[in-house]
C-alpha cells in the first residue's frame, strides 16, 4: 500500500520514523505515529468511508475535528474492545488498529442497501419515520429495530469491557477548556498570578488551531509559540494540563466533565493502567475558549466524496502531510478560506480555481492567491458536483444571493476535490449546557453564549474574534480577569505579548445555501446534516407542512440529531429555514446543545463503580463464618444477608424445612447484626419516642422492652422495630434493617426541625453491635451454658433486657421474640461478635443449634402473624389496616405523628385493604407473592381486584401452605373464599382467615 | 473461656497484617489500619461552659467547638462531627472507663456513646496519597482548603468518611464497619496505577 | 450538580453530601385534632412548586447530619443562600420582583 497523498515533512505532528499499519474493512493500509484513522486513511487515498444513513451514498471525510458526520467507525478487533461510532477524525492511529464503516453493509464500495436505499430514499421524505412507522404503535420497536440495522449507527460489544476507568475530582480557581491560541494565553496569564489552574483540550496535542497554521508568532511558525508556552505551563505547580481530555458537559455551579483518554491512542486493551479517567472539576472561574468551526457551504452533491471543509484540508496538508487529492476548487464566502488554496498550491498539487460568492474582494490573502497565479472567480458559487465515490468536476455558476437564483448558465469544471467554506460558526455547546441561550451576532455571522448564571468567561473565536493576534490578546486579558474573580492577581497580564501580524481581510458574505438553476426541491440533493441526510429540501418541505419553530422542524427533519449533534449542519439548517420563512435566524430561534459535547464511553462514566464497587456491600462481622458455612446470601438494602445455610444435595426448599424445624423443636441461630440501632439518650427520650411511636412509652420500666410501630404523618406505617429502656433517659431503638438510615434522618427532621426543645439526642450504634438471635425451646439451654448470670424465666422475663458476660464479653441480652418461640437476642461489642458466634454455636452444638437466614425469619415470623415492613405494608397501609389498633395509644397526649391522619375520610372506610391469613384449599400449593384476589372468579376481564398475596410460604411445621394477604374488607370476611387468577391461566381458591397461624395465644415465647 | 478472647477488627479478614511491607507496583500510597481504639460519640450543648470544662477535666484539652476542627491530647483524640456532635477516640480498652469519667463528670442534657466496635480507623500517607483521595471524594484536598489538622465529613467513594489531615501527604479516616470491605477494595482499585504498600 | 453551603460545617460541598428533604418553612398545627380533613390535607399534601425562588429543606447527611433551610432558584438552580433551622429567609421570592 502506497500513501499516495503523503507529502514531504514539514511539520512535527508527523513522526517518519514510526510506521503504523492498520486495517480498515479488512484491507491493510499504513500510517504514521500522530496521524489520526483519517489522515491515514487520506493518505492512502480512500475516498469512500461510509454510505449515508437514508440514502446509503458513498460518503468521504469532511472535516478533521469533532464535526465529521460521516466518518464515523467500529474500531477495536474484539467483541469486547469494539467501540461504535468513534470519530476516525479524532482517532488517534495506533499500530495494529482495526476500523470497520458503521454504515456500509455489507462493504463501503458495493452496498447492497444502496439499491434498497435509492428506491426507498425517494419514497422517505423529512418525517417519514412519524407518517408511515409510529402506525401502528405496537409495531414501533420492530421498525425501529429494522431501521437501526439498515442505518447501521455501530454495534455494542457483545462481551464484557476488559479495561479499567476511574474518576477523580479537582478544584481550581480556573479552568480553561481549549487549548487553542486563546486557552494557552488565558492559561498562562490566570498561572501568572498563583492561581490553580487545570487546562484541557480533547487533542493530543495543544495548541488548537495554531496546529494547522502557518499564520506566524514572533516571525516563527505558530508551533514555536505552542511549545514555548506549554513548556512553561507544565514547569508551574499550580497548573494542570489536560490533553486529550474532551470537556463533555458543563454543569451547574462551575462543574465540568472532563473525559480523558489515557490509553486509547496506545492501542486495545492495557490491563495495567486505565483506559480512560473521567475528571470532574469544580473550577472558581471558567474559561471557556472552544474557538469555532468551520460552516459548510450547501450546494448540489456536496456530499460526495471529495467534498470537503476548507481549513479541514489545509490541517491535512499542514498538521498531517496529506494533501487530500490532486485538484482543487474552492468556494467561499471569506477571505479566509484562501488560506486552503495558498496551502494546496505550496503542497504542488493544482488549484483549479476559488470560486468567492462575494463580488469582489482586495484582502491580503486574495492578493496572495492572485501572485500565485491561482484563478478567481468572484460572484459564483459551485451549483453541483459531479461523481459519486470521488469528485469529479463541478458545475459553477453566477449567483444572485439576494434573489437566490443564478443570474447566468453554468460552466463544468473538473476536479477531483471541492473546499468550501461558509465562515465559522463558534463552538457554543458548553454555554448551551448550563440553560445559557445563545446570541446571533449578524457581523460574524454566528452564534455566540448568551447571558449566564455561571462564573463564566468567553475568549477568542467563541467570541467571535478571529484575528490571531486579537484571540492571544483576548486570552491573556480574560486569563488575568477570571483569575481576579478567583481572588488571584490584579486582573492584568504583565507578561510579554507575541508579535503578530494579522492579513488584512474583506468582509465576508453571509451566505448559507447555493442557489441553483432548479428550485431547491428538484435541485440535486444538497445536504445540510450529512448523518441524518437532512437536504435543504426537506427542510423546505417541513416549513411549508407547517413546522416554523427551528425545535419542530430538528424532530421532524432529525436535523442535529446523529451522534454529531448538529454540529456541522445546524446553523446551515436554521439559515435554510429563516430564509424559506422569511425570518431571520434568531427569529426562528436558537439552538441548544446538551451534553454530551461528543459522545463518551459508559466505560468513562461508570469509572470504576462497576462490579463488586458498583455499591457498597455491607457485611457484619460473622460473615466469614456464614461464607464458610456456605450460606447462600440475600441483598437487603446494601447488607447481604445469609438467605439460608444450604447443606449438601439439599434444594432450597428442604433447608428451609429443616431450618424451621430445627427452631421449632430445638434451637436456631440468626445473625440479626444488620438490623438498625439508635441511642436515644436525654431527659425528654420519652416524650419524644411517644410522639414518633403510636403507642405509649411513659410507663416502660428500666429494663423492659416494648414493640413500636411509626407511622408518617399521613397514617402509613413505615417502620416498626423493639425499644428497649436502657435508663430511666435512656432507650436503645431497633429498626428495621432496610429502614435503619431513613428512621435515624427521620427522628432528627422532628427534633431539628419541629421540636428542638426538647432535650434528646441521637446516636447510631447500628455497626457497634452484632446481634445473634437464638430461638427455640432449647434457646435457654445453650445461653445458660456461657453466661454469667441466671437466666432463667423468673429471673429474665419475656420482653426484659439484661447485661451479662457471654462467652466472656460484655453482651446485652433481649428477651424478645421474632419467631414465637422462646428467643434471647444476644448483642456484643462488634470486635467480639465472631468470638461470641462462635461460643454460641459450639454451646449449641449438643442441641444441634442450627443457623437460619431470612428467609426461614421470614416463614417463622408470617407463621406468628407479624408482619414485615415493606413487604407485608406498602407505605398505603395503617395500623388498624392490619388489625393491629392495639399497638395504637388511645390516652397519649400529645397527637403523635400520623394520628390525625387515621379519622380522615378515606383512611376511616370499611372497605379498605386490611391485613388477613390466607390459607390456599390446595395445602401443598404456594400462592405466588404478588398475586391478585377477586371474590367472584367468574366475571368479566378485568376482574375487580381486591387485594394481593404479600408473603406467602409452605410451613414445614404446619404441615400446609399459607400466605399474607391484604383484602378490602378482609378482616370481616374471615372464613369466606377468594380467588387468585393466576398468570399461567389457572384460579385458585383460598380461605380468608386470622394471620396468625401458629401458637395464637403465643405461650411458646413465653416459657 | 475469657482467656482467649478474640477480637476481630472489622478489617481482620482482609489480613492486613500478613500483608505488613508488602507493596503492588510503586507503592504510592501507604495504608495502616488502627484498630481496637476505643471510639465515643459524644453530644452536648457547645454553649455550655460546664459541658466544656467537665470535657477539659476529663480529656485535658479543650473541646474543639469550631466547625471541621479536632483536638489531640495525651488521653483523647476529639474531633468535631457537628455543632453538638463529637468523636472522642481513646486508649484500647478504655472507653468503658472514659465513658464513666464522663458520665460522672458531665451535668445536664448530654450524650455518649460507645461506639467502638463501630468503626475504625485507618491512616492513608504517601507520595500518592492526595491522588487516591481526589479519585474517592470530591473534597477539595488543596492544602488552602484543607490544612493540618482540620477533619471533614464527607463522601469516600459510595461510603461515607470523616477524614482528617495529619500531615500534607498524611490523612486519617474515620469509617463504619460494614463499609470497611468496600473502602478496602475501593483503596486497592484506587492504587492500581500508583501501587499500595501495608504498613 | 449543586455546590451548597452548609451553614453548620460553615463550607461549601458537594451536593452529594447532601439529600433534599421537601420545601421548607412548613409548621405543624399545634391542634391537629381540631382541624377539618381538608385543613389537614393543606399541611399534608400541598406544596409549592414555584417557577422562581424556592424555600427548602436539606439534609447535610454525610457530614453534620443537620437539616438546614436553602433559598434556591428553580429555573436557574442558583443557590441565594443557606440558613439554619429556625432563621428566616433574607431573600424571598417578594423582593425579586423589581
Amino acid at each position: 500500500m502506497r500513501q499516495v497523498n503523503r507529502i514531504a515533512a514539514k511539520s512535527k505532528h508527523i513522526n517518519r520514523s514510526r510506521i503504523l499499519s492498520f486495517t480498515f474493512n479488512g484491507k491493510e493500509y499504513q500510517g504514521y505515529e500522530g496521524d489520526t484513522v483519517a489522515s491515514a486513511l487520506l493518505a492512502n487515498g480512500v475516498n469512500v468511508v461510509g454510505r449515508s444513513f437514508k440514502y446509503s451514498r458513498p460518503r468521504g471525510i469532511i472535516t478533521a475535528d469533532s464535526q465529521e458526520p460521516n466518518a464515523i467507525f467500529q474500531v477495536g478487533s474484539t467483541q469486547a474492545t469494539t467501540i461504535p461510532n468513534p470519530r476516525a477524525t479524532q482517532t488517534e492511529l495506533y499500530q495494529g488498529l482495526v476500523a470497520t464503516s458503521t454504515n456500509g453493509w455489507p462493504n463501503v464500495d458495493f452496498d447492497l442497501m444502496s439499491t434498497v436505499g435509492k428506491v426507498g430514499g425517494s419514497m422517505m421524505p423529512p418525517g417519514f419515520y412519524y407518517k408511515t412507522f409510529m402506525y401502528p404503535q405496537s409495531l414501533w420497536m420492530s421498525y425501529e429495530h429494522l431501521i437501526r440495522k439498515g442505518a447501521g449507527l455501530g454495534t455494542s460489544p457483545t462481551q464484557a469491557d476488559p479495561d479499567s476507568y476511574d474518576k477523580i475530582h479537582h478544584h481550581c480557581d480556573v479552568m480553561i477548556v481549549g487549548a487553542g491560541p486563546a486557552g494557552l494565553a488565558a492559561a498562562l496569564a490566570a498561572a501568572d498570578t498563583g492561581a490553580r489552574v487545570i487546562i484541557s483540550d480533547e487533542q493530543n496535542e495543544f495548541g488548537g488551531h495554531l496546529l494547522c497554521s502557518t499564520q506566524q508568532i514572533d516571525g516563527q511558525l505558530p508551533n514555536l509559540w505552542v511549545e514555548k508556552i506549554v513548556e512553561k505551563l507544565s514547569n508551574m505547580d499550580n497548573v494542570l494540563l489536560l490533553p486529550r481530555s474532551t470537556v463533555f458537559g458543563y454543569y451547574d455551579h462551575n462543574l465540568l466533565g472532563i473525559n480523558e483518554r489515557c490509553t486509547d491512542h496506545l492501542g486495545e486493551h492495557k490491563s495495567k493502567t486505565i483506559r480512560q479517567r473521567m475528571h470532574k472539576v469544580r473550577a472558581k472561574q471558567v474559561i471557556l475558549a472552544t474557538g469555532a468551526h468551520e460552516r459548510p457551504l450547501v450546494y448540489g452533491n456536496n456530499d460526495v466524496p471529495g467534498c470537503m471543509l476548507a481549513n479541514a484540508v489545509s490541517t491535512y496538508i499542514n498538521r498531517y502531510e496529506v494533501v487530500p487529492g490532486n485538484e482543487l476548487v474552492l468556494m467561499t464566502t471569506n477571505d479566509n478560506a484562501y488560506k486552503t488554496a495558498i496551502d494546496w498550491h505550496q503542497a504542488g498539487r493544482q488549484v483549479i480555481a476559488i470560486v468567492d460568492t462575494r463580488a469582489t474582494s482586495n484582502g491580503e490573502l486574495v492578493k496572495q492567491a492572485k501572485q500565485l497565479d491561482i484563478d478567481i472567480i468572484f460572484g459564483h458559487g459551485v451549483i453541483n458536483v459531479k461523481g459519486s465515490k470521488r469528485v469529479k468536476g463541478v458545475d459553477i455558476a453566477p449567483i444572485n444571493v439576494n434573489n437566490h437564483c443564478l443570474t447566468g448558465s453554468a460552466k463544468h469544471f473538473s476536479c477531483d476535490t471541492v473546499a468550501s467554506s461558509g465562515g465559522w460558526s463558534p463552538v457554543i455547546h458548553l454555554s448551551s449546557h448550563t440553560g445559557s441561550r445563545p446570541v446571533w451576532k449578524d457581523d460574524i455571522a454566528g452564534f455566540v453564549p448568551g447571558e449566564t448564571v455561571q462564573a463564566q468567561h468567553i475568549c477568542g473565536g467563541l467570541e467571535g474574534v478571529y484575528s490571531l493576534s486579537k484571540v492571544i490578546n483576548d486570552g491573556f486579558s480574560t486569563g488575568a480577569k477570571a483569575a481576579q474573580a478567583a481572588d488571584k492577581g490584579e486582573g492584568r497580564y504583565e507578561g510579554s505579548q507575541p508579535h503578530i501580524v494579522d492579513p488584512q481581510e474583506d468582509a465576508s458574505m453571509a451566505l448559507f445555501h447555493i442557489p441553483h438553476s432548479k428550485r431547491t426541491s428538484r435541485a440535486p440533493k444538497q445536504f445540510v446534516d450529512y448523518q441524518n441526510d437532512v437536504t435543504a429540501a426537506g427542510i423546505e418541505l417541513a416549513n411549508r407542512e407547517g413546522f416554523e419553530s427551528i425545535e419542530h422542524v430538528k424532530r421532524y427533519t432529525a436535523l442535529g440529531f446523529g451522534t454529531d449533534q448538529g454540529k456541522l449542519g445546524n446553523i446551515n439548517g436554521m439559515a435554510i429555514t429563516a430564509k424559506s420563512l422569511g425570518k431571520t435566524i434568531p427569529e426562528t430561534g436558537t439552538t441548544i446543545f446538551r451534553p454530551m459535547y461528543t459522545p463518551t464511553t459508559f466505560g468513562a462514566l461508570a469509572g470504576s463503580d462497576v462490579k463488586h464497587l458498583f455499591d457498597p456491600v455491607r457485611f457484619s462481622a460473622m460473615h466469614k463464618w456464614h461464607l464458610d458455612n456456605s450460606a447462600e446470601f440475600e441483598d437487603v438494602g446494601q447488607w447481604k444477608r445469609p438467605w439460608y445455610f444450604p447443606q449438601a444435595g439439599e434444594t432450597m426448599q428442604q433447608s428451609l424445612e429443616r431450618e424451621c424445624l430445627a427452631t421449632r423443636n430445638s434451637v436456631g441461630i440468626l445473625d440479626a447484626s444488620t438490623l438498625g440501632k439508635i441511642d436515644i439518650q436525654g431527659k425528654d427520650a420519652r416524650e419524644f419516642l411517644n410522639r414518633v411511636y403510636t403507642n405509649p412509652w411513659s410507663k416502660l420500666a428500666v429494663g423492659k422492652c416494648r414493640y413500636g410501630v411509626m407511622c408518617k404523618e399521613d397514617g402509613m406505617v413505615f417502620d416498626d422495630g423493639v425499644t428497649a429502656c436502657l435508663d430511666e433517659n435512656r432507650f436503645i431503638m431497633t429498626t428495621t434493617t432496610g429502614g435503619a438510615a431513613g428512621v435515624l434522618q427521620w427522628l432528627e427532621l422532628w427534633h431539628q426541625t419541629e421540636w428542638p426543645e426538647l432535650e434528646v439526642y441521637f446516636s447510631t450504634v447500628t455497626d457497634h453491635w452484632s446481634t445473634m438471635t437464638i430461638s427455640g425451646p432449647n434457646s435457654r439451654k445453650v445461653l445458660e451454658k456461657i453466661c454469667d448470670i441466671d437466666v432463667s424465666n423468673d429471673n429474665f422475663k419475656y420482653m426484659d433486657w439484661i447485661e451479662a458476660n457471654v462467652a466472656g464479653v460484655k453482651a446485652r441480652i433481649f428477651r424478645i421474640s421474632f419467631t414465637g418461640e422462646l428467643s434471647f437476642e444476644i448483642n456484643v461489642q462488634a470486635n467480639y461478635g465472631m468470638h461470641t458466634w462462635q461460643a454460641v454455636m459450639a454451646a449449641g452444638k449438643e442441641f444441634n443449634i442450627t443457623p437460619y437466614g431470612t428467609e426461614t425469619m421470614h416463614i417463622l415470623r408470617a407463621e406468628k402473624g407479624f408482619i414485615i415492613v415493606g413487604q407485608d405494608t406498602d407505605g398505603s397501609v395503617t395500623p388498624q389496616d392490619l388489625d393491629m389498633d392495639w399497638v395504637v395509644g388511645k390516652k397519649k397526649e400529645f397527637s403523635f405523628i400520623g394520628k390525625r391522619s387515621w379519622t380522615r375520610y378515606d383512611n376511616k372506610r370499611d372497605d379498605r385493604k386490611q391485613m388477613v391469613g390466607l390459607k390456599p384449599k390446595d395445602p401443598k400449593f404456594v400462592l405466588p407473592e404478588g398475586a391478585q384476589i377477586v371474590f367472584e372468579p367468574n366475571q368479566s376481564i378485568p376482574m375487580t381486584m381486591v387485594g394481593h398475596v404479600t408473603s406467602s410460604y409452605y410451613s414445614a411445621c404446619m404441615g400446609y401452605s399459607f400466605a399474607l394477604a391484604v383484602v378490602k374488607g378482609g378482616i370481616n370476611r374471615k372464613g369466606q373464599s377468594v380467588f387468585l387468577p393466576l398468570s399461567d391461566g389457572t384460579t385458585v381458591e383460598a380461605e380468608i382467615c386470622s394471620p396468625v397461624f401458629y401458637d395464637p395465644k403465643g405461650d411458646r415465647q413465653n416459657v | 473461656m475469657s482467656n482467649s478472647i478474640n477480637m476481630e477488627s472489622p478489617l481482620h479478614h482482609a489480613q492486613l497484617d500478613s500483608l505488613v511491607g508488602q507493596s503492588s507496583a510503586g507503592g504510592g500510597v501507604l495504608l495502616h489500619e488502627s484498630k481496637y481504639l476505643g471510639h465515643l460519640n459524644l453530644r452536648g450543648n457547645a454553649q455550655d461552659v460546664d459541658f466544656l470544662s467537665g470535657i477539659k477535666k476529663v480529656f485535658g484539652i479543650d473541646l474543639p467547638t469550631a466547625p471541621c476542627t479536632s483536638a489531640t491530647g495525651e488521653l483523647a483524640q476529639i474531633i468535631w462531627l457537628a455543632p453538638d456532635e463529637w468523636l472522642v477516640m481513646v486508649g484500647s480498652g478504655s472507653e468503658y472507663d472514659v465513658e464513666l469519667k464522663l458520665r460522672a463528670q458531665l451535668k445536664g442534657h448530654f450524650a455518649v456513646s460507645d461506639i467502638s466496635g463501630a468503626q475504625t480507623i485507618l491512616e492513608l500517607s504517601g507520595s500518592h496519597v492526595i491522588e487516591l483521595m481526589k479519585k474517592s471524594s470530591g473534597y477539595d484536598f488543596h492544602l488552602e482548603s484543607f490544612p493540618i489538622g482540620k477533619v471533614v465529613g464527607t463522601t469516600f467513594a459510595k461510603a461515607g468518611a470523616h477524614i482528617l489531615r495529619l500531615e500534607e501527604n498524611k490523612f486519617q479516616l474515620v469509617i463504619r464497619r460494614s463499609f470497611s470491605d468496600y473502602i478496602w477494595l475501593w483503596i486497592q482499585h484506587g492504587c492500581k496505577e500508583c501501587g499500595l504498600t501495608i504498613v | 450538580m449543586l455546590l451548597i453551603k452548609c451553614p453548620y460545617c460553615e463550607e461549601q460541598r458537594e451536593e452529594e453530601e447532601f439529600s433534599p428533604a421537601g420545601q421548607a418553612h412548613i409548621v405543624r398545627p399545634l391542634n391537629p385534632e381540631e382541624l377539618s380533613d381538608e385543613q389537614w390535607a393543606r399541611y399534608l399534601f400541598f406544596r409549592k412548586n414555584p417557577r422562581g425562588l424556592h424555600h427548602e429543606l436539606w439534609l447535610h447527611a454525610h457530614g453534620c447530619r443537620k437539616y438546614f433551610n436553602m433559598t434556591r432558584n428553580t429555573v436557574t438552580y442558583q443557590i441565594m443562600e443557606t440558613y439554619k433551622m429556625g432563621q428566616q429567609p433574607s431573600v424571598t421570592a417578594s423582593q425579586e420582583v423589581k
